[in-house]
C-alpha cells in the first residue's frame, strides 16, 4: 500500500502499564482493551442469540408443538433477531474498529477515549434490560425484530417499554462509537496517510460510521413513536386517530435498509485485507472498491420500500424501488469481481482466515443472487415473508458478516495476542461451520419456494423432512462455534509465539511497524507514511 | 479533545437533525400521500363544489363499511354502488345505529381503492369530517356529498370508498357507561 | 461450497417440483395467467443468476486450483485495469436491463384496472379470516380446522394439517375476482401461492388484489405477516368451482344463511339441557376461546387471563355474557356477538361457568343471550 520510511516502534508502554484487576476494564480508555471487551461481549451475545436459535430449531424439528408455546416462540424469534443484529454483529465490528483503525492509520488511540469507554459500557445494560423483559409477566417483545405497528403498540405486552428503552441505549452506544470512528479517521491519520492510501477496512468503516449517524437516530425516533403510541395516547400508527400503520414500515425501513449495509460494509473491508494477503498480490482495483462502497451506501437510502411491496403501493413506486434495488448489484458485483481478480495469477495459500474469506465470497454471492431475485417486485410477492427471505438474509449475515468477523479474528489474533492459534483446530472449526451453515440455510430456500411462511412455530406436514434437516444443520452449526471458543482460549493461553508479520503477503502499518504482540500503546509518535 | 471539538459538534448536529428527520417523515409522508394517494387516504377537509362535468364516461363508485367486532354499532351505506359522471355531485347516505347499551362516539376513517383515485374523490360535506356521538338505541342517517374530479385517470372505472368505524369514546364516558351496564344487569 | 453448487445444479436441472405428492422444492406455476408469468420470471432470473455464478465461481476456483502457492505459482503484479473494470460494470448493467424488461411487463400486467365480475371483502383478525361477498347476502368466518389435539400431538395429524379451514372461500373459475383486504386489529397478509396473490391487510385501510383462476380445485395458503401468537394457525383455503356450480353454491348458502337466522328465532323458545349445553359449549370453546384462554381455562399469565376461578366466570351471568358478546375494548378480547350464534354463546357461557371446577351450576339459554343483545 505505502512504503514506510520512518520505522518507529513504540517502546514506552512500560511507562503506562495497565492497572490490574476489574477496575482496569471498567475504567479503561485504551482502544485495545475496549476492542477486546467489545469482541468478547459480542461473542457472548452470539452464543445467547444462538441458544435462542436452538430453541427455535428444536421446536421446528417436527411438526406440532413440542417444547414451547407460540407466544414464547415469537419472543425467541424476536429477541434472537435483536441480539444477533445489535448485540453480535454490530459490536463485533465496533470491536474490530477499535482494535484496528488506530493501528492501521498510525494513531495512538481513538480520538475520544472516554466516550469510547462509555459507548461500550452502556451496552451490557441495554441487553440486560432486553433479556430481563423476557421474564416479565406477559413476556418480552414478541412482535418480530422489525416490530411492525400495531402489533408492537396496541397489541404488544407492556414490556415493550423495556424494549424501547433498550433500543435507545443500543442506539446511543452505536452513535457514540460511530462519531469516535469518524473523528479518529478524519483527524488522526499519520502524516502522509492520505485518504486514498487508507486500508479498505478503514474506508468501509468510515462509510459505515456515516450510515450509522444517519440512521440510528431515525430508529430512535421510530421506537419513541411506538412508545408514545402505546402509552401516551398518540396515534402515529393508529388509523383511528388519523395515523397509518404503513407509515411505521416506511420509517423503520428507512433505518432498516442502511442498517443492512452497516452490517456488511466492514466485511468488505476485512475480505479486501485478507484476500490480497494470502494471494500475495496487491488488491485489484483499490479505487473502484472505495467508489463501490460509497455508491452502495448512497443507494441504500433509496431502496427501503423493497421490504414493503405487499403493503400496496402505486405501480410507479414499485418500479422505482425495484430498479434502484437491482442497481445495487452493480457495485456489489464489482467488489466480487475485484476479489476474484486479486486471486487471479496470485500465489494462493489456504490458512484459516483465507478459507473463511473464500467461503464468504461464494456464500455472500449466493445471498446476493437471492437478493437480486427478491428485488424483482412481481416475484417478490411470492417470496415475501417466506423462508426464502430467511435463507437470503442468513446467507448474507451468517455466512457473510459473521464469517468475515471470524476471518478477521483469525487474521489479527497473532497481532492481538502475540501468539499463533492452532491451525488444525481452526481448520476443523472452518470445515464444520462451512458444512453445517449450508445444511442449515440452503434448504430454507426450498422451504420458502415450497410456501412456508416465516415466523411460524408449526407447519404443514409437507415441510417436515426439510425442516428436520435444517434443524440438524442448526445444531451442528451451533456446536461448531464452541470450537472457535476453544481455538481462541488455546491461542491466548498456550499459543506458539508469533512473528511480527506471520502472514507473508500482509500489508499495513500494524504488520510492518509493530512487534508480534501490538504494545498497549502503539504509535504514540505517529509514523511517517510515504 | 479540543482539536476534535469542531468535528464532534458537527456530527452531533447531524445526529439530532436525523432524529428530527425521523419525526419529519410523519408530515412528509402525509404530504407525499396527498400528492400520490399512495395509501388511499382522502382529503379530510371539505372541497369546493364541482364546476364542470365530464359527460363522456361514467365511473362506478362502490361504498363499503367496516365495523370492528368490538363495536356494537350498525353502520352501512344505503346504496352499495352508484354510477356518476366525473364532476357530477352526488349525495348518498350511510345509516348508523348505536346498538350497545352505552353512549358511544365513533370516528369514520375513509380509505379509497385504487390508491391513485383517492386524491380525485372530493367530498363537499361528509359525516366523516367529525366524530359522531349516538345514545344507546339511537340511529341516524349520515350524509356524504361528493364528486369525482374530472381529472380522474381514464383507466380507472371503479372507485371503492370504504369507511372503517373506530371507537373514540373518551375513557371517562366509557367508564361511566360500564358502570351503567353493570347497574342495568342488576336491574 | 461444492455441496451448495451441487444443490444449485440439482435445482436448475429440475425446474418443476421433484417431490411427488409432498413438498414442492420450487415455486409453483400456479393456476392463473399471472402466477404462470411470475413463475416464468422466477425461473429466468434464477437461470441468469446460475450462469453468472458459474462464470464467477468458475474463475475463482480456477485460480484456487491453478494459482496456488503449493503448486509453485509466482504472483503477478497487476492490480488495476480501467478497461476490465469498465467491462464488468457495464455487462452486469446490461444483464440487469435484460431482467428489468420482463419484470416490468409482469408488474404492469398485474395492474389491470378493468371491472371485476365478483368482489370479495377479505378481513383478517387475530387469528381468522372473514369473507364477505359484496353483491350477495353472504358473509362468514373461516377458521383453522385442525384441532388442538393434532397440534399437541395427542392425535395423528391429518393430511392437510394446518392448511384446512372449516369454511373455505368459494370462487368461480374464469371470472375476474377482486379482493378488498383490510384488518380489524394488526396487519395480516392474505396469501395463496397458486394465484401469486399476497397482499397485506392493514387496519383502517383497504388494499386491492385480483385474480382469474383457470382451473377448478382446492388451493391452500397462509397468513404471511406476523400477526401475534397464532400467526401460524390462520390458513387460507379457496375452492374454485365452475360458474354454474358456484351459482348453485351461492344460492344454497344464501338460503342456509336465511334459515339459520330463522332457526335462531325459533331457538329462543327452546330450553337446552345441561349435557347438550356443555358438549356444544366445549366444542365452541376449543375452537374460539382455547387459543388464548387455553383448553384448561388457565390462560397465559400476563397475556391472556384465566377463566378458571375468575371473577367473570363465577360472577354475574349477564356481565359474563356481555363480555363474550361485546368483547372488551382495549384488549385482545374480541366481540363474539357476530361470530357465534345465540345457541353457541349460551353453550359456551354455560361451559365456562361449569368447567374446570367453576361449578356455578348456572345454565344459560339462547333467550338469555338474546335478551342481553336486545333482540327479542
Amino acid at each position: 500500500m505505502s512504503s514506510i520510511s520512518d520505522v518507529q516502534i513504540d517502546h514506552d508502554d512500560h511507562h503506562h502499564a495497565p492497572p490490574k484487576g476489574l477496575m482496569r476494564w471498567v475504567l479503561t480508555t485504551n482502544h485495545k482493551d475496549i476492542g477486546s471487551m467489545y469482541l468478547w461481549f459480542s461473542f457472548a451475545m452470539f452464543l445467547t442469540g444462538g441458544a435462542m436459535a436452538m430453541v427455535i430449531r428444536a421446536e421446528l424439528f417436527q411438526p406440532g408443538l413440542q417444547f414451547v408455546e407460540p407466544n414464547f416462540f415469537n419472543q425467541m424469534t424476536t429477541v434472537h433477531g435483536l441480539i444477533m443484529v445489535f448485540g453480535a454483529v454490530m459490536p463485533a465490528f465496533t470491536g474490530l474498529a477499535n482494535w484496528l483503525i488506530p493501528m492501521m492509520i498510525g494513531a495512538p488511540d481513538m480520538a475520544l477515549p472516554r466516550m469510547n469507554n462509555w459507548s461500550f459500557w452502556i451496552l451490557p445494560f441495554a441487553f440486560a434490560i432486553l433479556l430481563a423483559s423476557l421474564f416479565m409477566e406477559g413476556g418480552g417483545p414478541n412482535f418480530g425484530w422489525t416490530f411492525y405497528a400495531p402489533l408492537s403498540t396496541t397489541y404488544a405486552p407492556d414490556s415493550v417499554a423495556l424494549f424501547v428503552f433498550s433500543v435507545h441505549i443500543m442506539g446511543i452506544s452505536s452513535i457514540m462509537g460511530a462519531i469516535n470512528v469518524i473523528v479518529t479517521i478524519m483527524n488522526m491519520r499519520a502524516p502522509g496517510m492520505t485518504y486514498m492510501k487508507l486500508p479498505l477496512f478503514v474506508w468501509t468503516w468510515l462509510i459505515t460510521a456515516f450510515l450509522l449517524i444517519a440512521v440510528m437516530p431515525v430508529l430512535a425516533g421510530v421506537v419513541t413513536m411506538v412508545l408514545t403510541d402505546k402509552f401516551f395516547g398518540t396515534s402515529f400508527f393508529d388509523a383511528a386517530g388519523g395515523g397509518d400503520p404503513v407509515l411505521f414500515q416506511h420509517i423503520f425501513w428507512f433505518f432498516g435498509h442502511p442498517e443492512v449495509y452497516i452490517m456488511i460494509l466492514p466485511s468488505f473491508g476485512i475480505i479486501s485485507a485478507i484476500v490480497p494477503a494470502f494471494s500475495r498480490k496487491k488488491l485489484f482495483g483499490y479505487a473502484s472498491m472505495v467508489y463501490a462502497t460509497a455508491s452502495i451506501a448512497g443507494l441504500s437510502f433509496i431502496v427501503w420500500a423493497h421490504h414493503m411491496f405487499t403493503t400496496g403501493m402505486p405501480v410507479q413506486a414499485e418500479l422505482f424501488f425495484m430498479y434502484c434495488t437491482m442497481l445495487i448489484s452493480v457495485p456489489t458485483g464489482v467488489k466480487v469481481f475485484n476479489w476474484v481478480a486479486t486471486m487471479w495469477r496470485g500465489a494462493i495459500s489456504f490458512e484459516t482466515p483465507m478459507l473463511f474469506a473464500l467461503a464468504f465470497i461464494v456464500l455472500f454471492t449466493i445471498g446476493g443472487f437471492s437478493g437480486l431475485m427478491l428485488a424483482i417486485t412481481p416475484v417478490d410477492f411470492q417470496y415475501h415473508d417466506t423462508y426464502f427471505v430467511v435463507a437470503h438474509f442468513h446467507y448474507v449475515l451468517v455466512s457473510g458478516a459473521i464469517f468475515s468477523i471470524m476471518a478477521a479474528c483469525y487474521f489479527w489474533l497473532p497481532k492481538w495476542t502475540g501468539k499463533m492459534y492452532d491451525e488444525g483446530l481452526a481448520k476443523l472449526h472452518f470445515w464444520c461451520s462451512l458444512i453445517s451453515v449450508n445444511v442449515l440455510f440452503f434448504p430454507m430456500h426450498f422451504l420458502g419456494l415450497g410456501g412456508m411462511p416465516r415466523r411460524i412455530p408449526d407447519y404443514a406436514l409437507q415441510f417436515a423432512d426439510v425442516n428436520a434437516i435444517v434443524s440438524l444443520g442448526g445444531f451442528a452449526f451451533g456446536l461448531s462455534q464452541l470450537i472457535f471458543l476453544a481455538v481462541v482460549i488455546k491461542c491466548i493461553r498456550s499459543g506458539e509465539p508469533a512473528t511480527a508479520k506471520p502472514w507473508e503477503g500482509a500489508e499495513g502499518l500494524e504488520w510492518d511497524l509493530l512487534p508480534a504482540k501490538a504494545p498497549y500503546h502503539s504509535f504514540s509518535t505517529p509514523p511517517e507514511v510515504k | 479533545m479540543s482539536a476534535h471539538a469542531p468535528l464532534v459538534k458537527r456530527l452531533i448536529v447531524v445526529v439530532f437533525a436525523m432524529f428530527g428527520f425521523g419525526f419529519a417523515l410523519v408530515p412528509l409522508y402525509e404530504v407525499f400521500c396527498d400528492i400520490t394517494g399512495i395509501n388511499g387516504k382522502t382529503d379530510n377537509v371539505a372541497s369546493q363544489a364541482a364546476t364542470e362535468q365530464d359527460l363522456s364516461r361514467k365511473v362506478t363508485v362502490e361504498f363499503i363499511s367496516y365495523v370492528p367486532n368490538q363495536l356494537a354499532w350498525q353502520f352501512e351505506p344505503k346504496v352499495k354502488r352508484v354510477e356518476v359522471y366525473p364532476g357530477e355531485s352526488m349525495q348518498i347516505e350511510f345509516i348508523a345505529a348505536n346498538q350497545s347499551r352505552a353512549v358511544g362516539t365513533v370516528q369514520a376513517v375513509p380509505s379509497v381503492s385504487p390508491g391513485p383515485a383517492a386524491t380525485h374523490l372530493k367530498k363537499v360535506s361528509c359525516f366523516c369530517f367529525e366524530q359522531q356521538t349516538l345514545s344507546p338505541g339511537e340511529h341516524q342517517d349520515m350524509p356524504l356529498l361528493f364528486y369525482l374530479d374530472p381529472d380522474l385517470p381514464a383507466h380507472i372505472s371503479t372507485v371503492t370508498l370504504a369507511y372503517t368505524l373506530f371507537d373514540v369514546t373518551p375513557e371517562t364516558t366509557l367508564k361511566a357507561s360500564v358502570d351503567t351496564t353493570e347497574d342495568g344487569a342488576k336491574l | 461450497m461444492t455441496r451448495c453448487i451441487q444443490l444449485l445444479l440439482l435445482l436448475a436441472s429440475s425446474p418443476a417440483a421433484f417431490a411427488e405428492g409432498g413438498m414442492s422444492y420450487n415455486l409453483r406455476p400456479g393456476v392463473t395467467a399471472i402466477s404462470q408469468q411470475v413463475y416464468g420470471l422466477h425461473m429466468t432470473i434464477f437461470y441468469i443468476c446460475c450462469a453468472i455464478g458459474v462464470v464467477v465461481f468458475g474463475a475463482m476456483f480456477w485460480a484456487i486450483i491453478h494459482h496456488r502457492k503449493s503448486k509453485g505459482a509466482k504472483p503477478a503484479s497487476f492490480h488495476e485495469s480501467t478497461k476490465v473494470e469498465i467491462v464488468w460494470t457495464v455487462i452486469p448493467f446490461l444483464i440487469l436491463i435484460g431482467m428489468a424488461i420482463p419484470a416490468t411487463k409482469t408488474l404492469l400486467a398485474m395492474e389491470d384496472p378493468s371491472n371485476a365480475d365478483l368482489t370479495v371483502q377479505v378481513t383478517g383478525s387475530q387469528w381468522k379470516w372473514h369473507y364477505k361477498y359484496f353483491d350477495y347476502e353472504l358473509e362468514y368466518y373461516s377458521l383453522l380446522a385442525s384441532d388442538q389435539d393434532e397440534i399437541t400431538g395427542k392425535r395423528a395429524k391429518r393430511e392437510n394439517y394446518l392448511l384446512e379451514v372449516d369454511r373455505p372461500l368459494v370462487l368461480p373459475v374464469g371470472k375476474k375476482v377482486r379482493f378488498l383486504m383490510t384488518s380489524e386489529d394488526v396487519i395480516h397478509s392474505w396469501w395463496v401461492p397458486d394465484f401469486a396473490v399476497k397482499k397485506d391487510a392493514n387496519p383502517g385501510f383497504i388494499n386491492e388484489a385480483w385474480t382469474i383462476i383457470d382451473e377448478p380445485g382446492i388451493y391452500r395458503g397462509q397468513c404471511a405477516e406476523l400477526c401475534g401468537k397464532d400467526h401460524g394457525f390462520m390458513p387460507v383455503v379457496v375452492i374454485a368451482k365452475e360458474q354454474d356450480e358456484f351459482d348453485q353454491w351461492i344460492a344454497e348458502q344464501q338460503q342456509a344463511y336465511q334459515q339459520a337466522k330463522q332457526e335462531e328465532q325459533a331457538l329462543l323458545a327452546m330450553t337446552m339441557d345441561e349435557a347438550e349445553l356443555m358438549s356444544v359449549g366445549e366444542q365452541v370453546y376449543d375452537k374460539h376461546c382455547a387459543a388464548c384462554h387455553q383448553a384448561n381455562g388457565e390462560g397465559l399469565p400476563g397475556v391472556f387471563p384465566a377463566l378458571k376461578d375468575s371473577p367473570i366466570a363465577l360472577g354475574d351471568v349477564d356481565a359474563h355474557i356481555d363480555i363474550i358478546v361485546n368483547g372488551k375494548a382495549g384488549t385482545a378480547m374480541q366481540a363474539f356477538g357476530k361470530q357465534l350464534t345465540l345457541k353457541e354463546i349460551a353453550a359456551v357461557t354455560t361451559y365456562e361457568r361449569n368447567a374446570w371446577g367453576n361449578d356455578t351450576g348456572d345454565l344459560v339459554q339462547a333467550k338469555d343471550v338474546a335478551a342481553l343483545k336486545g333482540q327479542e
